[in-house]
C-alpha cells in the first residue's frame, strides 16, 4: 500500500471494477482532487477479466489474479487486466486497485502488474470482506504456530477460577453446554467493546462480560448518552480502565487480577468511532498487552 | 476476532442501517447497535443496553453483514451459481418472514460444511438456518421421484446400505469396486464413478467388540460410552479399536451403546425425518448411558458435531441438551481429563513405526474449536512430524463430493489441501473425519490415519507409563 501514499506527488490512476461496487474509482479520484492532493489523479472503471457473476466474491477475484487463471481468448487474468487498464494510463506513474490483488502471494501479483503496466501498482483498502485483514490474520496465525502457541477459536469463555492470590488460574470455555478448562500463566482480554459484546450492561451499569471487570460509568443513566446520534456519548467510551501495564483496574484503582491484560475495543476511555481511531487503539494496546502478558508467563 | 468487527463497525456503515430498517420502530436500539437513538423517536436509555429480547429475535437480525461467512464458504468460492451463506441464511430468512416465499433452490448447493457457522462473529445460527431451509425445500419443493431425491436419499442413508453390504464384505467390495457398477451408479443414480467406494472391513467393530467380550477394564469413576457411528463400525474398524485400546490404557470402562447413524449425511441432504428417527434412538440410548455415569465420546468429528449442535438446533427431543453437554470428541476428552502430554513426551518417536504426517483439520472439528488439538498434541512426540496443511476445506463434505454434478467442485475445493499435502514433509495423511480421509487419499494417494491410531502406537504399543 505504501506506493499509494497521499504525500507522494507522482500522478496516479485509480482503477475500480464493475463487479466490486464498493470502490468507485472516478468518484474517489474526484474527491482526492477536491481535497487538494499534491498529485494528478484520474479514475477508471473496468470489467474484471473472465466470466464472473455480477456480485462475485472478492476472494474469488483475488484467487483468479493470484493463480493467474485463464481469462479467455488464450490470455491470463493478469494479462487481460493489464490490457484493459493500459488505455486509461495516460502518464500515470502509479496505479491503485481495490485491495483484491491476491491473497498469500499479493506481492507477486503486484510486481507482475507493475511490470506489465510500467507503473507502480498499489492497493486501496476497502470494506469487508477485507483481503488485507485476511492476510494479516493468516500471518498472525502462522507466527503463533511457529512460536508453538496453542489456539482454539470459536467458543466463548464462560467462567474462570482464581487461586489464593487472586490470579486467574483457569478459564472455562463452553462447547454446546460442555465446560472445557484451559490454563495459562497470563490472559489477554480482547473481547471487543459494546458492539463486540465484550462489555455488557444492564440497569446496574456496564460491566466487562467475561471476568466481570469494573467499567467506569456515570451514576446517572441519563448521562450515558448525549443529544443526537453523533453526539459525544459517554457510552461510546465504556470499557475497562487499565493501568500502565494494561491490567484492568477495579473501582478502587488496583488491578482486578495480576495476570489479566486488556487490548482493543474492551479498553475504555476513547470514543473510537468519533476519533476514527479504532485500529490505532487496537494495535497499540494489543502490542503492549501482549508484551506485558509475556512478562508474566 | 470480534474485536476486528468492532473496529470496522465504528468507522463506516457496515450495514447496520439495514438491521435498523427491519426493526419495528419504537424498540429503540439493540446491544450491537448503540447508535439507534433516532430509531424510536423518543429516546429511552433503558433500552440501549437491554439485550433481554435479543434471544427471541430471529437470528437473522443479528447479522451485521460483515461477510465473514461468505469469505469462509468453500462452495461460493468455486461454484458461481451458489450465492453464499449470507444470502442462504439471514437474507433468505428475512425474506421468508415478510412473505411466505419458497426456499431458493440454491440451498441444495450448500455442502453443510458449517464453516460459515463457525465464522460468524455475531452468533447468527447459520447452520440451523441452512438445515431448516434445506429440510423445508426437500419436503415441499423436491420431486420425490426425481433421480436427485432418490440418489440423495441413498447417500444419506449410507448406514442402511452398509448394514446389508457388510454382511458379505468381500462380495460387496468386489461389486462396488467393479468399474461397470460404478458407471451404472453414475449414469442411473448420479453417484460419481470417479471415486472408489470405501471398502467394508471383514468384521464390523460391533462384532469384534462382542467377540472380545466387551470391556476389559472396569471402573466406577472413569466411564465412557463410545459413539462410533457407521463408518468406524463398517469401514475403518481399526480407528474404533484404537479408541478402545487407548481409553482402556488410561483406565476407562467402555460402553458401546446401541446407536444409529449420527444423522450428518441426512442433515446435509435435507432428510430431516430420517435424521430425527436416528437422533431419537441415539439421544435415548446415550441419555441412559449418561445417567449411569458415562460421558459420550465420538471418534468422528461430524458425529460429535451432530450430537452436540445439530440435534439441539433441529429437534426438540427429551434429553437432547443433556446429551449435547456430555458429548466430546475422543481426543478432546482425553486432553481434558488425562495427562496425555507427559507420556507422549516420554516416548521416543524414532523408535516407533510411525511416519511423518500431513494433518488436515475437518471443517466439523473446526466448528467445535478442535482444529488444532492434534497438531498441538503431537508437537510433543519427538521424531514424528505432524504438519497442519492449512485451513482449507477438503471439499468432500460427506456426501457432497459423491454427487456426480458436484464432483468437479469438490476436487477444486480440495486442490489447496492436496497442494499443501504434497508440500508437507509427511507422506501419510492424518485427520479425524472419515470422508475427509477419503478425499485426502483420493487426491494424493496417501494412506490416511486417525490421531487415535497414532496415540495407540505411541502409548499402548510401547511400555510408557500413562
Ligand atoms: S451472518 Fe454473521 S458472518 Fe455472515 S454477514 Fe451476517 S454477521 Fe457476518
Ligand atoms: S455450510 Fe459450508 S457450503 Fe454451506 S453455506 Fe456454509 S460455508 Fe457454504
Amino acid at each position: 500500500m505504501a506506493p499509494g501514499l497521499a504525500s507522494d506527488d507522482r500522478s496516479t490512476l485509480l482503477v475500480g471494477f464493475e463487479a466490486a461496487t464498493d470502490f468507485d474509482a472516478p468518484l474517489a479520484a474526484d474527491r482526492l482532487t477536491a481535497a487538494g492532493v499534491p498529485f494528478d489523479v484520474e479514475g477508471a472503471t473496468v470489467a474484471f477479466p473472465g466470466e464472473y457473476r455480477a456480485d462475485a466474491a472478492v476472494t474469488r477475484l483475488a484467487h483468479a489474479l493470484e493463480r493467474d487463471e485463464d481469462a479467455g481468448e488464450g490470455r491470463s487474468t493478469r494479462q487481460r487486466l493489464a490490457d484493459r487498464v493500459r488505455p486509461h494510463l495516460g502518464d500515470a506513474e502509479r496505479v491503485g486497485f481495490p485491495a483484491i490483488l491476491g491473497d498469500a502471494h499479493v506481492e507477486d501479483v503486484r510486481a507482475d502488474l507493475s511490470e506489465r503496466l510500467d507503473a507502480e501498482v498499489f492497493e486501496i483498502p476497502t470494506g469487508p470482506p477485507s483481503l488485507p485483514g485476511i492476510r494479516l490474520e493468516d500471518r498472525l496465525f502462522e507466527a503463533l504456530d511457529e512460536a508453538g502457541v496453542s489456539m482454539t477459536t470459536g467458543n466463548p469463555v464462560v467462567d474462570h477460577e482464581t487461586d489464593a492470590d487472586g490470579r486467574i488460574e483457569r478459564v472455562y470455555i463452553d462447547r454446546n453446554g460442555a465446560r472445557i478448562p484451559y490454563r495459562a500463566d497470563a490472559y489477554v482480554l480482547a473481547t471487543g467493546g459494546l458492539v463486540g459484546k465484550g462489555v455488557d450492561s444492564d440497569r446496574d451499569g456496564p460491566r466487562e462480560a467475561v471476568f466481570g471487570c469494573h467499567v467506569p460509568a456515570p451514576d446517572d443513566r441519563m448521562a450515558w448518552s448525549g443529544e443526537g446520534a453523533f453526539a459525544d456519548h459517554a457510552f461510546a467510551r465504556f470499557g475497562v480502565d487499565p493501568d500502565d501495564r494494561l491490567r484492568p483496574l477495579d473501582a478502587g484503582g488496583s488491578p482486578e487480577f495480576a495476570n489479566l491484560f486488556a487490548a482493543g475495543g474492551v479498553v475504555g476511555g476513547a470514543d473510537v468511532a468519533r476519533e476514527k481511531s479504532a485500529s490505532g487503539v487496537s494495535l497499540a494496546t494489543g502490542l503492549v498487552a501482549g508484551r506485558t502478558a509475556a512478562e508474566e508467563a | 476476532m470480534s474485536d476486528g468487527h468492532d473496529t470496522h463497525h465504528t468507522d463506516d456503515d457496515c450495514g447496520c442501517s439495514d438491521a435498523e430498517a427491519t426493526r419495528p420502530a419504537g424498540e429503540g436500539a439493540v446491544p450491537d447497535g448503540g447508535t439507534a437513538t433516532e430509531a424510536g423517536g423518543e429516546f429511552e436509555p433503558v433500552d440501549v443496553f437491554d439485550g433481554s429480547d435479543m434471544d427471541l429475535r430471529p437470528g437473522a437480525d443479528s447479522c451485521y453483514k460483515c461477510t465473514s461467512c461468505d469469505t469462509s464458504c468453500p462452495v461460493a468460492e468455486v461454484d458461481d451459481s451458489f450465492p453464499g451463506p449470507k444470502f442462504q441464511g439471514p437474507e433468505q430468512w428475512r425474506l421468508k418472514r415478510k412473505e411466505d416465499t419458497e426456499i431458493d433452490d440454491s440451498i441444495m448447493g450448500c455442502s453443510n460444511c458449517m464453516r460459515c457457522d463457525g465464522a460468524c462473529p455475531s452468533d447468527v445460527p447459520l447452520s440451523q438456518m441452512h438445515n431448516s431451509a434445506r429440510g423445508e425445500y426437500v419436503d415441499n419443493q423436491m420431486d420425490k421421484l426425481s433421480r436427485e431425491y432418490i440418489r440423495n436419499r441413498i447417500l444419506a442413508n449410507y448406514g442402511t446400505l452398509a448394514r446389508v453390504g457388510s454382511k458379505v464384505p468381500r462380495l460387496t467390495n468386489a461389486v462396488m469396486g467393479n468399474s461397470l457398477v460404478q458407471k451404472i451408479n453414475e449414469k442411473v443414480l448420479g453417484i460419481t464413478a470417479e471415486r472408489d467406494f470405501p471398502e467394508f472391513a471383514d468384521e464390523t467393530f460391533r462384532s469384534w467388540w462382542k467377540r472380545r467380550g466387551g470391556p476389559k477394564v472396569h471402573s466406577e469413576e472413569k466411564r465412557i460410552a463410545y459413539f462410533h457411528g457407521d463408518y468406524a463400525n463398517y469401514n475403518t474398524v481399526e480407528v474404533a479399536k484404537a479408541l478402545v485400546r487407548v481409553y482402556e490404557e488410561f483406565g476407562y470402562e467402555i460402553l458401546v451403546p446401541d446407536q444409529r447413524c449420527s444423522g450428518t449425511p441426512m442433515f446435509a441432504n435435507g432428510m430431516l425425518d430420517d435424521a430425527r428417527r436416528s437422533a431419537k434412538v441415539n439421544v435415548e440410548n446415550l441419555g441412559d448411558a449418561i445417567e449411569n455415569g458415562y460421558d459420550v465420546v465420538a471418534s468422528c468429528t461430524s458425529c460429535s458435531m451432530a450430537l452436540r449442535q445439530e440435534y439441539p438446533e433441529q429437534f426438540d427431543l427429551d434429553g437432547t441438551e443433556t446429551v449435547a453437554a456430555n458429548t466430546y470428541d475422543a481426543l478432546e476428552y482425553l486432553l481434558v481429563h488425562e495427562n496425555v502430554i507427559d507420556p507422549i513426551r516420554a516416548v521416543d518417536g524414532d523408535q516407533l513405526d510411525l511416519p511423518d504426517f500431513a494433518y488436515h483439520a475437518p471443517c466439523h472439528s473446526r466448528n467445535q474449536g478442535l482444529d488444532r488439538q492434534a497438531v498441538e498434541l503431537f508437537r510433543h512426540l519427538d521424531g514424528v512430524d505432524v504438519e497442519d496443511v492449512g485451513d482449507s476445506c477438503s471439499g468432500i463434505s460427506g456426501t457432497y463430493g459423491w454427487k456426480e454434478e458436484k464432483y468437479d467442485y469438490s476436487m477444486e475445493i480440495g486442490e489447496e489441501m492436496f497442494e499443501h499435502m504434497e508440500h508437507a514433509e509427511g507422506e501419510t495423511g492424518m485427520t479425524e473425519c472419515p470422508t475427509c480421509s477419503m478425499q485426502m487419499e483420493h487426491g494424493t494417494g496417501y494412506e490416511i490415519n486417525h490421531p487415535l491410531e497414532v496415540l495407540e502406537k505411541a502409548l499402548v504399543d510401547t511400555d510408557v507409563e500413562v
